[in-house]
């Protein structure tokens, strides 16, 4: 019995590793930059439906209304701004300049909210559901919904939407996007900025169940990372793939070796993946 | 002397600058000579990154994980009465050795790949240090004996700990500089600009690359046990502090990319910029760190030197026209 209570820990938190994934892989994937400010976006995200719950009282699921807007537009204007500027430059600058934004960012959210841990605590408290001896936390089971519609959303405009088309056109081949007509910076500051909206949404999802720190922002950048090499880079289902089984190895790694050897226990996993697996349980053979 | 004339100015400044260093503890204060030694272990840590970075062209993290295993190798055989000595070649063998044989898999990824999974070392090294509590205390951290006996006064002692790290410096820096220059440079230099061309006209590029590895390995897992024994204290969230894999970067790049006189005045251009930052804005030190890392990389890409070098250009464009 203790074995499905841990698969079902396992999957409800691999659902949240897939949403935390997804848009951080869409960046890497299209424009080949890695984003290290994903991390701090998702703390932001959970500091706005903190303070969205307790100025103006609205739930966690409101707020994802104003955070996927706001946050898009953060990300198309950083993007624009200033990471545009250096996108043809090699891995070492994008990736250092990344590092040096989210300093900035992080070191903000220090300032103006302390490194004190803080929790938003629903009032009334949503209890919890028990099948037998199953038990799980219904604020688990919302945010695991949620996080689930939120990655099909971004799926589904990847798939069927014409500026999903041509996200995934320049992925693919930016020169024959190109020269088929696709405004190649406008499709990168977009993907950026949905990027960023995931990040948010994570952000005011996580909320519900963990507590609130800028410290955490380099704890949600490392499974991005994690995730995004398990299941491939650059794909929706390979983000949940990844996500569900990083969520199910950690729970039964957990459960195996003792809690204090998750996170040994991941990188290692990265390690080994990129070794023998680059490409991911789902990716494709040569998209780097 | 014409040897040196055939070196190129750069380095014969940053050559000038490290001997008249050396004298600082005839002058400095206990504070000027704290801040020499940091000067020394960041320059060893830039131009090491250097040769994996600079001349080999992969972007390699794991800065961090080198001076992390160093200082705690070093601190764990300084605390069991090992010479300071003893430990420091230990330290830099292990790291050899192990970069030689993690860089042989490690190496077979390129780009993002390969900086991410250098990053994932220093991860799993640290929650490692943290697990192995019995050897290495764990978050506890370690505390370590006074490695020099007998030199009394806490400024004798500071000053045996600059001169340590200052003669290290020039170790590593004379070596980079004769890597860059040997067979072994030249077939860097090759596999950075087209590895599979490398490969083809027989240059044993995963050989070259895990030499050049272990290379920038082995000098900062020195600094690592100086730097243990000097602070008689350390963590594994401290030492193998991701900030460690990424200072090293910029200092390069402040000095620009693949010259090691490059790399030694990047670092000291750096420590001088930080400090003034943390004595200034202790709140927001990261931050205001972070701003100068965007501005760097936005307008001043090819580092410091080239900013010289433009002005140059321009001004002799003006006594032209």
């Amino acid at each position: 019995m203790l074995g499905f209570q841990v698969i079902l820990n396992g999957l409800v938190l691999g659902c949240l590793y897939a949403c935390i994934a997804a848009g951080f892989s869409l960046v890497w994937g299209v424009l080949n930059v890695i984003n290290l400010m994903h991390g701090s976006f998702i703390v932001l995200g959970s500091y706005l439906a903190w303070g969205a719950y307790n100025t103006l009282g609205f739930g966690p699921w409101t707020t994802l209304l104003i955070a996927a807007p706001l946050f898009f537009t953060l990300g198309y204007a950083v993007q624009r701004g200033i990471l545009n500027r250096v996108i043809a430059a090699p891995v070492l600058v994008t990736l250092t300049l990344t590092f040096g934004l989210d300093l900035m960012l992080n070191n903000a959210m220090l300032v103006a909210f302390k490194a004190d841990y803080r929790r938003m605590i629903l009032d009334p408290p949503l209890g919890t559901w028990s099948w037998g001896e199953l038990v799980v936390p219904v604020d688990r089971v919302i945010a695991m919904l949620f996080a689930l519609l939120l990655t099909l959303a971004l799926y589904l405009i990847l798939r069927r939407s014409r500026i999903g088309r041509a996200i995934v056109a320049v992925r693919l081949d930016r020169e024959a996007a190109r020269l088929m007509g696709v405004d190649v910076p406008s499709i990168y500051a977009t993907a950026f900025g949905f990027g960023a909206a995931m990040a948010g949404c994570a952000g005011v999802l996580l909320a519900m169940i963990f507590p609130i720190s800028p410290i955490s922002s380099g704890t949600y950048l490392g499974k991005a990372f994690v995730v995004c090499v398990l299941g491939g880079l650059g794909s929706v289902p390979g983000a949940v793939v990844g996500g569900l089984f990083l969520g199910l190895v950690e729970s039964l790694g957990a459960l195996a070796f003792g809690p204090e050897h998750a996170v040994t226990l991941s990188f290692t996993l990265l390690i080994v993946f990129l070794i023998v697996r680059p490409h991911g349980l789902l990716g494709k053979r040569g998209f780097e | 002397m014409a040897m040196m004339r055939a070196l190129p100015g750069s380095f014969r400044i940053a050559l000038l600058l490290l001997v008249l260093l050396a004298a600082l503890p005839f002058f400095g204060s206990a504070y000027g000579m704290r801040l020499g030694t940091i000067a020394c272990m960041y320059a060893i840590m830039a131009v090491s990154w250097n040769v994996i970075g600079g001349f080999a062209g992969y972007p390699s993290f794991a800065t961090a994980a080198f001076f992390g295993s160093g200082a705690y190798c070093g601190g764990i055989l300084l605390g069991k009465g090992w010479p300071i000595l003893a430990a420091l070649g230990a330290a830099g063998l292990l790291a050899f050795v192990s970069a030689l044989l993690f860089g042989i898999v490690l190496l077979r990824l390129r780009g993002h790949y390969f900086a991410i999974a250098s990053l994932a070392v220093a991860e799993v090294l640290r929650e490692l240090t943290n697990a192995a509590a019995d050897l290495t205390g764990g978050g506890m951290g370690l505390n370590i004996p006074l490695a020099v006996k007998g030199s009394g006064s806490v400024l004798g002692e500071a000053s045996f700990f600059f001169w340590a790290m200052w003669a290290l410096l020039m170790t590593a820096f004379v070596s980079v500089r004769l890597i860059q220059t040997s067979k072994l440079g030249f077939g860097l230099a090759c596999i950075k600009q087209n590895e599979s061309a490398a490969d083809m006209i027989g240059v044993n590029a995963t050989l070259y690359k895990s030499l050049a590895f272990a290379f920038s390995g082995v000098f900062v897992a020195m600094a690592g046990v100086l730097y243990a024994a000097w602070v008689h204290y350390i963590e594994p969230g401290d030492v193998f502090d991701v900030l460690f894999a990424v200072k090293p970067i910029v200092m390069a790049l402040l000095g620009g990319v693949g010259s090691p006189a490059g790399a030694v005045l990047g670092a000291f251009a750096f420590l001088g910029i930080e400090e003034l930052v943390w004595r200034n804005y202790l709140q927001i030190h990261s931050g205001v760190l972070g701003f100068l890392v965007v501005v760097l990389l936005l307008f001043l890409p090819n580092g410091l030197m080239s900013m010289s070098q433009a002005l140059r250009a321009r001004f002799a464009g003006k006594a032209a026209g």
